[in-house]
């Protein structure tokens, strides 16, 4: 391979890493909070597709404004599936393992829904000239939407961080995350919190779901399937409930993926499994993750 | 039913289970009625209570893991796919083999084995048991929802493996013209064999093991319950009876391909389990006849429909849709299912006349 080839790889892999971790924030994030998989968060993503189609495609609406529709009618539906699956159960204080299987039925009817609202027949991302247009950059060609990805990932990033760290809303979602009863004997509207988590994450998984249509632009209603369950290996990776450890894991995983594919053509179909061996690596040597903190049992 | 063999009860169920077998007969006509009469409810019918059948060994199979042991394992279609890749593999004939592979010409060692239905379901399980010990070293010592989703990964590297290995699956292909000889009798009697052993197992010292395990790990640990070798038994078996439902499952629809065996595939087998209530044997059972029945009962759903001057245009794909719904229904608000987790029994059924209708089935089933 000659350097050339592996500095496109690289940006190609890059570019996934990227929309890997800002996916995986929102996976990261609900984690922290409720302790739960939200298996969800990969429909939401098919959904924001969906949303970003019909309106620049069917009702040509400008893409900018486009975006910032797609952006809140998916937060909307982030805090809806809350309302929706888990509320409920939290209510009802049922163990663990029912959260699990009602964010798998969210996730199936979510599916279902699109099935029949959208057809199965794949359809065409709109393609925005000023992201998806072609740079060439010395021996790399990307798409400009492959520069401006990880600017935006920084950006997203700083800002997360800030709301978490100095804002009272942040403090609120710590608060939870370490003890949610405690959390609500200390006058925290949890309720509020854990909405306001789901809509924060949905909006990233929006942000992803808007440029990994343009750079990967064919939607289907079981789009969100793969990229969801990756991105979850990806927070795991980088330790789930840590915001930094996702993106790390995001791009890591986005990395490792194409420059395995890259190096070795003949284990291209083998692709989707390699996350999956990942995944099952760290788990046996470092099970909180790359740096993920120590949970200890309660017994 | 076979939980209280109390004397009161015993000619009843004598007679349930001779009902039974009368009508798998009947809906399959086997040995010298073979030929002679038809299926009484059609073939339609015959198939999808076949496939019931085997859904409910899937789901008996998972209900080990996951209702007994309290391990939240999604790695049953890949026991499946194994099973059934076995079995196709093994009961093709080596013509229909090389008109099978036509893409790339199968591995030599595999072109002219050839086995009856039987040692092939078999060696179907066996192959999803090994399977299920090699994966179950990693994937055991991880817990709740880490092992959910390790053991999801499992399934799906198995079906990216089927998807890759041409010339031993052939690949996205899928393998068709499965010999399809495969009885209602057949069927249930292996159905009725698993549900005796489950019953007979969890008398014993392992089973409850395997319920303290799921009650409390660290008590069950701190009582000298040995954690690994319970779960990995629990396991294995599991994926022996995943291996030997996915062959039948092959012979019954006579062809498969990887999309079958999905990890969406585990969340019906899920939606089986939970419906009947985690941790029975009879409510996994007839949790899964009531979801398979339900798939194509609500296929209505999907037709167009007049009802008076309402006409409903007809929607394909509504039906899961509906089933869906139906699914979050009944997670939200009866997440104890049907049976909790008790068992059938006839003392339960005629003490509660209010709630007959649905435990029913549990006897026919």
């Amino acid at each position: 391979m000659t350097l050339d080839v592996f500095l496109q790889q690289l940006a190609n892999g890059l570019m996934l890493g990227c929309l890997f971790a800002l996916i995986a924030i929102g996976y990261t994030m609900v984690y922290g909070i409720l302790r739960l998989i939200n298996f969800a968060h990969g429909d939401i993503f098919m959904m924001a597709m969906y949303v970003a189609f019909f309106t620049i495609t069917i009702f040509h609406i400008p893409w900018y404004i486009s975006f910032i529709i797609v952006i809140v009618v998916t937060m909307l539906l982030g805090i809806l599936t809350e309302k929706i699956a888990y509320k409920p159960l939290r209510k009802q204080n049922a163990p663990p393992i029912s959260l699990l299987i009602s964010a798998i039925g969210i996730s199936y009817l979510m599916e279902n829904v699109a099935i029949v609202l959208f057809t199965g027949r794949p359809k065409d991302f709109p393609q925005i000239p000023f992201f998806t247009s072609m740079t060439q950059l010395g021996p790399v060609r990307v798409q400009n939407l492959a520069i401006m990805v990880p600017f935006i990932l920084i950006i997203l990033l700083v800002v997360l961080l800030y709301l978490i760290n100095n804002t009272k809303s942040g403090m609120a979602m710590r608060a939870v995350s370490r003890d949610l009863d405690t959390a609500q004997l200390m006058g925290i509207d949890v309720n509020k919190t854990i909405s306001f988590t789901f809509a924060i994450g949905s909006a990233l998984a929006a942000v992803g779901a808007i440029m990994w249509g343009m750079r990967y632009p064919q939607i289907q209603p079981l789009v969100g399937l793969t990229p969801g369950i990756k991105c979850f290996i990806a927070a795991v990776i980088g330790g789930i409930g840590n915001i930094k450890g996702a993106v790390i894991g995001g791009i890591l995983l986005g990395l490792i993926e194409t420059l395995i594919v890259a190096f070795f053509p003949g284990l291209s179909g083998y692709r989707d499994a390699f996350s999956f061996i990942l995944l099952i690596i760290i788990l046996l040597v470092k099970p909180n993750g790359l740096i993920g903190e120590k949970i200890a049992d309660k017994v | 039913m076979k939980t209280d063999l109390n004397k009161k009860y015993l000619p009843l169920t004598i007679l349930c289970i001779i009902v039974l077998f009368a009508l798998v007969i009947l809906i399959d006509p086997v040995g010298p009625l073979e030929g002679k009469i038809d299926p009484i409810f059609g073939l339609y019918v015959s198939r999808i209570i076949k496939i019931s059948a085997v859904y409910a060994i899937c789901a008996l199979s998972m209900n080990m893991v996951n209702g007994f042991t309290g391990l939240f394992s999604l790695g049953q279609p890949g026991f499946m796919a194994i099973g059934a890749y076995t079995c196709a593999l093994l009961t093709l004939t080596p013509e229909a083999k090389q008109a099978v592979f036509y893409l790339e010409p199968i591995a030599p060692f595999l072109a002219n084995i050839h086995a009856p239905f039987i040692v092939a379901m078999i060696v179907g399980g066996i192959f999803a048991a090994i399977g299920a010990f090699i994966i179950g070293f990693p994937v055991l010592r991880l817990k709740g929802d880490y092992l959910a989703i390790a053991s999801l990964g499992f399934s799906e590297i198995i079906r990216v493996i089927c998807v890759n290995a041409q010339s031993i699956t052939n690949g996205a292909n899928g393998i068709n013209k499965i010999p399809t000889d495969i009885t209602a009798l057949l069927i249930f009697v292996v159905l009725a064999v698993v549900t005796i052993f489950m019953l007979v197992m969890m008398k014993t010292s392992y089973g409850r093991a395997l319920l303290s395990i799921r009650e409390d790990e660290v008590a069950a640990q701190a009582m000298g319950i040995n954690l690994f070798k319970h779960k990995m038994i629990a396991f294995v078996i599991s994926g022996f009876l995943a291996g030997i439902a996915g062959a039948m499952l092959a012979s019954i629809v006579g062809a498969i391909d990887p999309k079958q065996f999905m990890f969406t595939l585990a969340y019906t087998l899920l939606l089986m389990v939970v419906l009947g209530g985690q941790g029975s044997i009879s409510g996994s059972i007839v949790g899964a006849f009531i979801v398979t029945i339900a798939q194509e009962v609500l296929r209505f759903v999907d037709e167009p429909i007049n009802i008076g001057p309402i006409h409903y245009p007809g929607i394909s794909g509504m039906r899961m849709v509906v089933f869906s719904i139906l699914l979050m229904c009944i997670i939200l608000f009866w997440s104890r299912g049907i049976f909790g987790n008790k068992e059938f029994s006839w003392n339960r059924l005629f003490g509660k006349k209010a709630k007959s209708k649905l435990k029913k089935e549990g006897g026919e089933a």
